[in-house]
């Protein structure tokens, strides 16, 4: 026997003692004994991470997890038959797609987000205004024109008659404000959630209210395992408790709370 | 276990006979389906009815184009650095050689992704060389189509410098040295002797580089972004086609999977045929 098969056997033992132990340990009795996954878009992270919290504390037996990404993205995997209880979205329009596919139940409008433009903390751009994006010297980000923030984006840029390209159509919108915070663009368009979100590392500028505010669906997901389970998710979101973190995060209320979607 | 013996001793021919024994045929068949349906599947869902016009949408030969330019760029620019380091590693002898190979070839088991984080934290605006190189030479190179040459190097250049390498290891140093002797120097004999023998390693690792500049994805996005015409290569187009037109993405893919397979065919005399010929 050569020393290092002596030396593989106290690991491979380890090895197997640690997936034993695993193994055991979910077997233990206060184990969650169903999974919700709940499909977020990403400017929805800190809420949800919040909520978690709250939900799993209501209902011990359910254990919380949760997917963020651009909203398109995550309703692209719902409709390709992946497994999900909730999915929220950033606009009503990408709700609008799983509905129509019959994959969602009634999509609820819970809270309403609007664009800021966010440039970082020491603003390298010296941008002040949305105008000040159409220079072909300003390197600016938004989102891919299928994500609720890049089509809300297209739409501002338009209006505002900005025709200087961005340099990138970053995926989701917390892939954009990480470009600002990172400096590596002079100038974002983002949700006001997310500026908030990035606290001191950016700087968040109005933009012209007209057309830029966009209402966040949640949807029970129809061939979720437990829509129970997936349902007690959209009440707390749609509570009182619910709506405070909303708020507590930037995002504005809902028309009139708990609305229907038509 | 079945009572006769599966394999038939072969008087010393290399070819065994007999039955194919099921605990290979099985996961072999296993193998065989994971590595082929896929590729069944984007043939049966592709577009076929509307393939022609939809080859003709200005965006797909927008990011073929880009695409070809980017992965023929790195390609170059693997060669003309690459092939002098691969001379470096395989003929010169200096202290730290093997740490250098080490580090050359990193990037070959690095995650794209990681590369892409690296790349930033280096050419980056704020990063250790891209402040700099913003400052004195109003060179930025994220989000532009250098920056994309610039990170389809660095996931390639490894390929290129160990092909090349190994081509000129496995070349007799002997016809360096006899060129030596009838008084050429080290760059005439490299120029002369040395990288015509290691010619077609030179190719082969040109190829490789070019096919791996060509699929690169992970290091480009997050190292460029994504933009139509700039940074857009046919991989991040199909990554961005895949939430609202699966049609396109397959499409997309079918166009690099086509490619690929030529480069296969090309490579085939070196690879598909296997160790015996």
């Amino acid at each position: 026997m050569t020393v290092r098969s002596v030396a593989a056997v106290p690991l491979t033992a380890g090895l197997v003692a640690t997936v034993l132990g695993l193994a055991g340990c979910g077997a233990s009795g206060d184990e969650p004994a169903s999974t919700l996954t709940v499909l977020a878009a990403s400017s929805l992270t800190d809420v949800f991470d919040d909520l978690e919290g709250t939900y799993e504390a209501q209902h011990p037996d359910v254990d919380v997890q949760l997917s963020f990404d651009s909203s398109s993205t995550l309703a692209e995997q719902v409709v390709q038959g992946a497994p999900a209880g909730v999915l929220a979205t950033a606009d009503r329009a990408t709700m609008r797609t799983v509905v129509e596919e019959g994959l969602g139940a009634e999509p609820v409008v819970f809270a309403r987000n609007e664009l800021v433009l966010v440039t970082p903390a020491d603003n390298p751009g010296n941008i002040d205004r949305i105008t000040d994006l159409d220079d072909s010297d300003v390197a600016y980000a938004v989102c891919v024109p299928e994500a609720p923030c890049g089509a809300a984006s297209a739409t501002l840029l338009a209006r505002s008659g900005v025709t200087a390209p961005p340099v990138t159509e970053e995926d989701s919108v917390r892939d954009t404000l990480g470009k600002v915070v990172e400096g590596e663009v002079d100038a974002g368009l983002v949700f006001a959630s997310d500026a908030q979100a990035a606290g001191g590392r950016v700087r968040a500028i109005p933009v012209p209210a007209a057309d830029n505010v966009r209402t966040l669906d949640v949807a029970v997901v129809l061939d979720s395992p437990d829509t129970d389970v997936a349902q007690a998710w959209v009440d707390l979101l749609i509570s009182r408790a619910g709506r405070r973190v909303l708020l507590d995060h930037g995002f504005l209320p809902a028309p009139a709370a708990a609305e229907k979607s038509p | 276990m079945s009572g006769r013996p599966a394999v038939a001793l072969g008087a010393g021919t290399g070819a065994a006979t007999g039955r194919v024994p099921w605990q290979l045929l099985v996961p072999a068949a296993f193998a065989v389906a994971l590595l082929v349906l896929p590729l069944t599947g984007l043939l049966v869902r592709a577009p076929w009815s509307t393939l022609p016009a939809r080859l003709t949408d200005p965006e797909v030969g927008q990011a073929l184009r880009l695409s070809l330019l980017t992965a023929t760029a790195s390609m170059v620019v693997c060669l003309l650095l690459g092939v002098p380091l691969a001379w470096l590693l395989a003929r010169a002898s200096f202290p730290g050689r093997r740490v250098l190979r080490a580090m050359v070839t990193v990037p070959l088991v690095l995650p794209p992704v990681v590369g892409g984080v690296a790349l930033l934290a280096a050419f980056g605006r704020t990063g250790v060389a891209g402040g700099w190189l913003d400052d004195t030479l109003g060179l930025r190179l994220p989000f532009t189509t250098l920056g994309v040459v610039v990170a389809q190097s660095f996931v390639a250049m490894p390929f290129l410098v160990l092909a090349v390498e190994g081509a000129l290891r496995s070349a007799d140093a002997r016809y360096d040295d006899l060129a030596a002797t009838f008084g050429a120097s080290r760059w005439q004999t490299f120029c002369r002797v040395t990288l015509p023998l290691a010619a077609p390693g030179v190719l082969s690792g040109a190829v490789l580089a070019w096919a791996r500049a060509l699929g690169e994805f992970g290091a480009t996005i997050t190292f460029n972004g994504s933009y139509p015409g700039t940074t857009r290569t046919m991989p991040l187009a199909i990554y961005a086609a895949r939430n609202t037109d699966f049609e396109a993405a397959i499409l997309l893919s079918l166009v690099l999977l086509v490619v690929s397979v030529a480069i296969l065919a090309l490579l085939r005399e070196r690879w598909m045929a296997g160790p015996v010929s």
